[in-house]
């Protein structure tokens, strides 16, 4: 069942629940935060309006920065206003930045400690027809290796937005995590965020047997799983993890010792995301169980997305199975 | 015009500093020795002239930016901060040793009196064009700061530098004056056998930039050259800097094998005997 005390979206089973992609969140959050906030800049490679920055820059032309289709200058420029005292804000898709300007975001922003906001926006399998060179799936991996950075990865369009205004308080090095495809909303305007901190959407009558700790857009997916499964009187438990950096060992060990069996969901490589933190987290804890769905060391290719979602084992049917599989090795 | 005097003191402080590079250099056991003495006169006219800083106060807000891209030839920059006054000689001892702020390539969040970290190529002159656009956007045409970068010649094979090449035209922003150690050598030999640059200042000129070549070695003629590109209204300047690798040292000089190695004792002592007796004829 759905958590009550999260205040989440009332028709998130319905067949006409809003749907809106995660990258508007960003877009309307970065408006807001920019009019309160004169030091915030935002810096586009020729990506503005695909990832939402568009609003910023109508309302706010003389703070923004166009540089063209040049994503290493994107954030060596961004280091060098916020070392004047600019809060820049820049985006482009995951696969370009930080797929492409690693290097930089790592010494010019993170080794600088400055405060740069890297969004990159059509992450994951769900970018669809545009193919395997446009679906960024080891983004998550490459950002939250690097010391001082801050990874977030919200669910829905409302938590983007809530994380954009978050982060934009914090002022540090940040990634934020975007999708391009429309998402259903999970969150109202009502459900407490916070950085760093994870939330159980799906409550269990009971202790649980298994936990599901997810992120991003498959969050939704995961949340299904688990109200299936309900019905079948398998008890599973959802996790959101708004942020991957700093991950909230806490929550997640306090799961672990109710469930004794894990399920990670996420659209990035198994390797070096959310699954490999949550599993870094736990052997040197309490060592758990885990079944990972996610990229299995595969490039994506065209499609639509929910057919992509499927086609690589990230959909509810692959939820639900990873599941079976963590409660027989419970069992075990 | 710099008077004979000021030419005199910089070319004695010049002097000092490569003194000091070779000291830093003989006790870190590594580092670059080619283009820190090679830039040394240039550091020595921005420290000692040009620059708007006060070395007590090296968060000073109102302060001229210096960003230098190629972070390898910072024991040049170091002897020139201690020299200048940042900090103690003595510190220049510390070059590359555990936990000394003087890193073997520059890290600003330990060493706040360099503006960035810098060491991987080609990204210093993006973050140099990102400040000058800060002020420009703070003071749009009554922005007086200067923003200066020190780039080498073996860095423009980045892709990076030109995007920030071309930024900096787009945005015409004159508060910016980028300097290029030309001294034609990198690690694997000379840059015009390696990846060549020519034609370099028609590149610059065609991504709208206003160009002027000098004598690195020319306090004159550098000085000239700066003072020329403070007054171009709507285009960043960039000043191509002749220069001479292992400049002051006999057995370096435009050897591109000095370019990532220190002197040994023996070596080091023949470099500060040649730049003592040098120092006596200024």
């Amino acid at each position: 069942m759905l958590n009550p005390n999260l205040k989440l979206n009332p028709k998130i089973w319905n067949d006409d629940v809003e749907m809106l992609p995660i990258r508007h969140g960003f877009g309307e959050g970065l408006l807001k935060a920019a009019e309160t906030d004169e030091s915030i800049v935002g810096i586009c490679a020729d990506l503005t309006e695909s990832t939402k920055m568009n609003l910023f820059a109508d309302k706010f032309p003389k703070r923004f920065v166009q540089v063209g289709v040049a994503e290493q200058n994107l954030v060596t420029v961004a280091s060098g206003m916020a070392a004047m005292g600019k809060f820049p804000f820049v985006s482009s898709y995951a696969m370009f930045s930080p797929g492409r300007n690693w290097e930089q975001i790592r010494t010019t922003i993170c080794y600088n400690d400055v405060p740069v906001v890297v969004a990159g926006s059509h992450a994951g399998i769900s970018v669809g027809p545009d193919g395997g060179t446009h679906q960024a799936l080891e983004d998550i991996a490459l950002m939250r290796v690097l010391p001082n950075m801050i990874v977030l990865t919200p669910c829905d369009a409302i938590e983007a937005r809530k994380a954009t205004l978050a982060i934009a308080k914090l002022r540090k090095p940040a990634y934020i995590r975007l999708a391009r495809e429309k998402s259903p909303v999970i969150t109202t305007e009502e459900t407490p965020f916070e950085i760093g901190k994870a939330q159980v959407l799906f409550e269990t009558d009971g202790l649980a047997h298994v936990g599901v700790i997810a992120c991003g857009a498959l969050v939704h997916g995961a949340m299904r799983a688990a109200q299936k499964l309900e019905k079948e009187g398998i008890r599973v438990k959802v996790m959101n993890i708004g942020t991957i950096k700093p991950l909230d060992v806490n929550a997640i060990v306090a799961l672990a010792k109710e469930t004794k069996s894990l399920v990670t969901v996420e659209e990035h490589q198994i390797a070096g995301g959310l699954g490999s933190a949550v599993a870094e987290c736990l052997a040197s804890t309490v060592p758990t169980p885990m079944e990972f769905v996610g990229m299995k060391d595969k490039y994506g290719e065209s499609g639509s997305p929910a057919e992509l979602v499927e086609h690589f084992g990230m959909g509810t049917t692959a939820i639900i199975e990873a599941i079976r599989r963590a409660v027989d090795r419970k069992q075990k | 015009m710099l008077t004979d005097e000021k030419v005199r003191e910089l070319t004695l402080q010049a002097n000092l500093i490569r003194q000091s590079t070779i000291e830093e250099l003989l006790l870190a056991k590594s580092g670059h020795s080619a283009g820190p003495l090679g830039m040394t006169d240039i550091f020595t006219y921005f420290y000692f002239h040009a620059l708007r800083h006060d070395p007590k106060r090296p968060d000073w807000a109102e302060r001229d930016r210096f960003v230098l891209s190629n972070g390898h030839i910072c024991p040049g920059l170091y002897a020139t901060l201690a020299h200048a006054g940042y900090f103690p000689l003595e510190e220049l001892k510390t070059l590359r040793k555990l936990g000394s702020r003087l890193q073997g390539h520059p890290h600003r969040e330990w060493l706040s009196c360099v503006e960035t970290s810098s060491g991987p190529l080609g990204s210093g002159l993006s973050q140099a064009a990102g400040m000058a656009l800060s002020d420009k956007m703070d003071y749009g045409a009554t922005a007086t700061r200067h923003i200066y970068c020190f780039i080498s010649d073996g860095e423009l094979q980045e892709g990076n530098s030109w995007e920030g090449i071309m930024f900096a035209g787009k945005y015409k922003l004159n508060n910016l004056i980028t300097v290029i150690d030309y001294n034609n050598i990198q690690i694997e030999g000379l840059v015009s056998d390696v990846m060549p640059l020519e034609p370099l200042a028609d590149k610059w000129k065609s991504f709208n930039w206003h160009v002027i070549e000098v004598d690195g070695h020319d306090f004159r003629a550098i000085d000239e050259a700066v003072e020329q590109a403070k007054s171009i209204s709507a285009q960043p300047t960039v000043i191509i800097a002749h220069t001479i690798p292992g400049k002051g040292v006999s057995y370096m000089e435009r050897n591109y094998k000095w370019h990532g190695n220190p002197p040994n004792a023996e070596q080091a002592a023949q470099a500060i005997a040649e730049l003592k007796e040098a120092a006596l004829k200024i």
